[in-house]
């Protein structure tokens, strides 16, 4: 998982007002638990990427949930006097957020939901501007207050899906499906969990850990080994780094395999994944992706003519998963599409 | 979550409500929910919206005064107050009126005697019956006297009755008699109705049902189901009116059931109207005898001689016509521009006669040249869409504009429906498509679609390495035109017909097919053997892409190649051009046991179509009832 490190813009990023400032060294940081209005130092230029790093110090925060945080802040402190200077900004802001990380579908999807969301306004046809960026900033807030909240939605939501006795396969950390299974553990269900480790990055151990801080019966696997244990398995919950617009899934290698075994299994796949991540990109198969590399620690060295498959994602197509939950509600893979052509068109 | 989207108005199943009791007084399409607007796209009487009184308020039945029942004396007036308040007041499905189809057929001639365009003008109520023009005002004498209250909303049920009967050139006094006939007739049911103390809903039905009955006989010829669902629905349902908007409504929803050609009296009304003669062919499949069929290649030399005879009919679509019955211009796209530039000849030309609205005269006129088209050969469904966007403009011309801007406007519309809607589209599918090939691919293609021939070239262009197997199949071998093009322009091909395919599919990786139309649960309906590649690829794993213009769509469902298709030449089968040896079959066609069939399109369900390439994106064969949906309430045509 690439981390958006700390970024300084080497050249002073001045708003649209196109005024040169001088910078200052420190920038203020606003409190992660209040509100985000950043204080900016007289003669400090807003700066996205230090509120989005600043958003980001949150640990539990989604890497989207703080591009989207960062927008709104944008927004709020953006001194465009016109409705198209405002759009540009954003536009401006939320092409170098994405420039950070390229791979992340997630960051991609969520600047670009924000974008069409906030600006899919009737609100842009008032004749006073600062009624209508008030309206903008509105929804901007609400959007990423929901963004924020998606997680509990979605613990709530699955919560009817987990009966007393299950037993569960997860793969992977998903931020999404620990939340649902704290949450059933905590409105005390029985239920175990089987979690694969998740090579290379080895996240399923840091989830199995985490499980058993909570008292959850948890069985650790090797990749291997999902057809063997599939048959005790009662479902399987996933989450996804984006979902695309044929209601597939992208999301850590090994997911499809799962998938694959698991529908010829008849065991449900559900994929717990929150509605900022709906991308438009439609993939025809495995390769028609972004790649996105991650190193694989073998423990030996490998001599130099060994090619090594070290792609991070893959790709699941939609008749191997049987739900979506979002934070708009439980829904097929089908309407994936619905809504982006709602929103985009 | 009902951040992200407006909260829907509460709509019944998508309804389409025709006709005249969504009538909001204006014509602007204030109808309060948002699915009466939809009418509108497929009412084109303009009658409807500015009638008055009755039919003002969208929702309440109008009372039909009871008739009274001294037959013999019934004047045309009386008639016409009993035919078309019942349309415009109180709407009934035509599904559920089985009795009232039945009943209806006598009321319907009465009504068809009361013709279209006649509405509104009183002074042509004034003259003689005879002079009318054979393009549908023949019954304006029979609405003589006629308030034009009443009038304008027989003229919505009149509009769709001259499209009906344009092309027909009855005399006026045949009707007349019979008028009064079933002017009784119809009377009596209405009195029957009134004593129903349904507010007229049974005349209305009676009416309506009749109508559309009669439409469906009277439409010269076949009507093909696409046909059907576009003008034969508005038409009929139009004629129903709208007067119990809730369950009639959704009832209305439901398309017409199609003419079927196994109704012999049907067929023979159709017949009596035809301007093309055709003769049905003899030696017919009983699966498909629903289906229109006529002996091929005599009807070109007799039609050709009467070009400057048929009065009615514009030079430009006749011309059009004769093009569709030869086989000169074939493809969804090639035929629906030929058809509107046709359209934009006869507009051009057309001069509203005396004391007429232009509206509902030229919606009667386009309306007797798409029968006649239909008569050349079978819509296809890109074709019905144009025509019911075309209807749909002339109807929401405002009343102020003079001929001359009228036409000026239509003209642009036009020109702008064909740019916007097929050339833009073809551009933004070309750049969608473009970005699924990669360097190396082996693209399948099947026949010869302008859409994927189009996403081909530019692939080619970018300068990409892929190449091409072009499959194709007899009788028409289409895929050599396209093989032939791309092969002119440098591209590498392989060309193999349809019964190699799975020998060829494990070396393609994607599969471009273009379609005729895609329907609303996802089937993909296009030229005959379609489906079996699109069969043949998903059980390689290998991708089928469709690309079909936004246009192209239709709310319909169609679950396999039997209920609608086309039939053409079964002879075209027996015989292999250039190969006089083979003529095993020669002189089958009398026989008894062997019949031929040719069909021209088949329906792929939509398990095995990957991606629709539209030119709103690529989106899942799944979300066609979606871009249906939100785009027709914002005027998907428009």
């Amino acid at each position: 998982m690439v981390v958006y490190g700390h970024a300084q813009p080497t050249t002073p990023w001045s708003p649209a007002t196109g005024s040169l400032r001088p910078r200052l060294q420190s920038a203020v940081i606003p409190d992660d638990s209040t509100d985000t209005t950043v204080a900016t130092v007289v003669g400090k230029p807003f700066s996205v990427i230090d509120e989005f790093n600043s958003w980001r110090k949150q640990p539990e925060l989604a890497e989207a949930v703080a591009a989207i945080r960062a927008l709104a802040a944008v927004i709020r402190n953006c001194e465009a006097t016109t409705m198209m200077e405002l759009e540009i900004e954003l536009k401006k802001a939320s092409d170098s957020l994405k420039s950070g990380d390229t791979t992340s579908i997630s960051l991609t999807a969520g600047c670009d939901l924000f974008m069409r969301y906030v600006t899919r306004t009737s609100a842009l046809e008032y004749e006073d501007f600062d009624s209508a960026k008030s309206r903008l900033i509105e929804r901007a807030e609400k959007f990423g207050e929901i963004s924020c909240k998606a997680r509990r939605i979605i613990a709530m939501l699955s919560q009817d899906f987990i009966f007393d006795g299950c037993t569960i396969l997860v793969h992977g950390f998903s931020r999404v499906v620990f939340e649902v299974l704290k949450t059933a553990a905590q409105s005390k269900k029985l239920f175990r969990v089987f979690c694969t480790e998740g090579r290379p990055d080895r996240s399923g151990l840091r989830l199995s850990n985490e499980l058993a801080k909570l008292d959850v019966p948890v069985k650790l696997l090797i990749d291997s080994a999902v057809a063997y244990t599939m048959d005790e398995v009662d479902m399987v919950f996933v989450g996804a780094d984006g979902v695309v617009e044929s209601g597939g899934i992208i999301n850590m290698m090994g997911t499809f395999q799962i998938a694959l075994v698991a529908h010829s299994m008849n065991k449900p796949v559900y994929v717990a994944a929150e509605s900022y991540k709906f991308a438009r990109l439609y993939p025809l198969d495995q390769k028609d992706m972004v790649p996105a590399l991650c190193p694989i620690d073998f423990g030996v060295p490998i001599p130099s003519k060994v090619e090594v498959e070290t792609s991070a994602r893959d790709y699941t197509p939609p008749q191997y998963l049987t739900l979506l939950f979002t934070d708009l509600g439980v829904l097929t893979p089908s309407v994936v599409s619905d809504e982006l052509i709602q929103l985009y068109l | 979550m009902d951040s992200r989207r407006a909260p829907r108005t509460v709509s019944d199943p998508k309804v389409r409500k025709v006709g005249f009791f969504t009538a909001p007084p204006d014509r602007s399409l204030s109808g309060p929910p948002d699915h009466r607007i939809f009418s509108f796209l497929t009412s084109p009487p303009p009658v409807v919206d500015n009638s008055s009184p009755s039919a003002g308020n969208s929702l309440s039945p109008v009372m039909i005064p009871p008739p009274r029942h001294s037959s013999a004396n019934l004047s045309p007036l009386r008639r016409d107050s009993a035919e078309y308040f019942p349309p415009s007041a109180s709407p009934t499905s035509f599904s559920d009126d089985v009795a009232a189809a039945a009943m209806g057929r006598g009321a319907v001639a009465a009504s068809s005697s009361l013709p279209g365009g006649l509405g509104f003008d009183i002074a042509a109520l004034k003259s003689a019956a005879s002079s009318v023009p054979a393009s549908g005002l023949t019954t304006v004498s029979v609405v003589n006297n006629f308030p034009i209250g009443i009038s304008e909303k027989g003229g919505g049920v009149a509009v769709e009755m001259q499209n009906d009967q344009s092309t027909r050139s009855k005399s006026l006094k045949e009707k007349t008699t019979k008028a009064e006939r079933r002017a009784l007739q119809e009377a009596q049911r209405a009195a029957k109705a009134a004593a129903k103390a349904e507010g007229g809903t049974t005349p209305a039905a009676a009416s309506g049902a009749a109508a559309s009955v009669t439409m469906k006989s009277t439409k010269s010829v076949k009507p093909p189901p696409s046909l059907k669902n576009d003008s034969a629905t508005v038409a009929a349902s139009e004629k129903k009116g709208g007067d119990r908007p809730t369950e009639k409504d959704r009832k209305k929803e439901v398309p017409q059931p199609r003419m079927q050609y196994d109704d012999k009296s049907r067929v023979e009304k159709a017949k009596r109207r035809a301007v093309v003669k055709q003769t049905e062919a003899r030696n017919r499949v009983e699966l498909f005898r629903h289906l229109p069929q006529y002996e091929r290649g005599t009807q070109l030399p007799e039609l050709e001689s009467k070009l400057f005879e048929l009065d009615p009919m514009h030079p430009a679509v006749y011309k059009v016509g004769l093009q569709y019955l030869s086989g000169d211009i074939c493809g969804g796209n090639a035929r629906c521009i030929a058809m509107l530039q046709a359209f934009q000849e006869a507009i051009k030309d057309y001069s509203t006669p005396p004391e007429k609205t232009l509206a509902r005269d030229l919606t009667a006129k386009i309306g007797s040249y798409v029968s006649f088209l239909i008569e050349c050969r079978p819509l296809s469904i890109s074709m019905g869409n144009a025509i019911r966007f075309l209807k749909n403009r002339i109807a929401k011309l405002p009343l102020s504009l003079s001929e001359m801007e009228a036409k000026t406007n239509l003209h642009s519309d036009i020109d702008r429906f064909i740019n916007e809607k097929i050339i833009l589209a073809d551009k933004v599918i070309v750049k969608h498509a473009v970005t699924k090939i990669s360097d190396g691919d082996v693209l399948l293609t099947y026949g010869s679609s302008s859409a994927v021939e189009m996403v081909l070239l530019h692939a080619h262009e970018l300068g990409k390495q892929f190449r091409v197997v072009v499959v194709d199949s007899r009788p028409k071998l289409e895929g050599q035109l396209l093989l032939r093009r791309l092969v002119g322009k440098g591209i590498n091909c392989t060309y193999t017909h349809i019964n190699a395919i799975s020998y060829i599919m494990h070396e393609v990786t994607r599969v471009f097919l273009g379609a005729s139309s895609v329907l609303s649960n996802g089937t993909v309906y296009s030229r005959v053997g379609t489906a079996c590649v699109a069969m043949v690829a998903h059980s390689f794993h290998v991708p089928v892409l469709v690309c079909c213009e936004a246009y192209k769509f239709h709310e319909r469902v169609q679950l396999d190649s039997i209920c609608s298709n086309e039939l053409g030449d079964p002879d075209v089968i027996s015989k292999v051009r250039g190969r006089e040896d083979i003529n095993f079959l020669d002189g089958s066609s009398n026989s008894a046991i062997l019949q031929l069939l040719n069909l021209i399109y088949d329906a792929t369900p939509s398990d095995y179509v990957s991606m629709i390439i539209t030119d709103y994106g690529m989106v899942p064969p799944t979300s066609v009832p979606v871009i249906v949906r939100e785009y027709r309430r914002e005027h998907l045509w428009i």
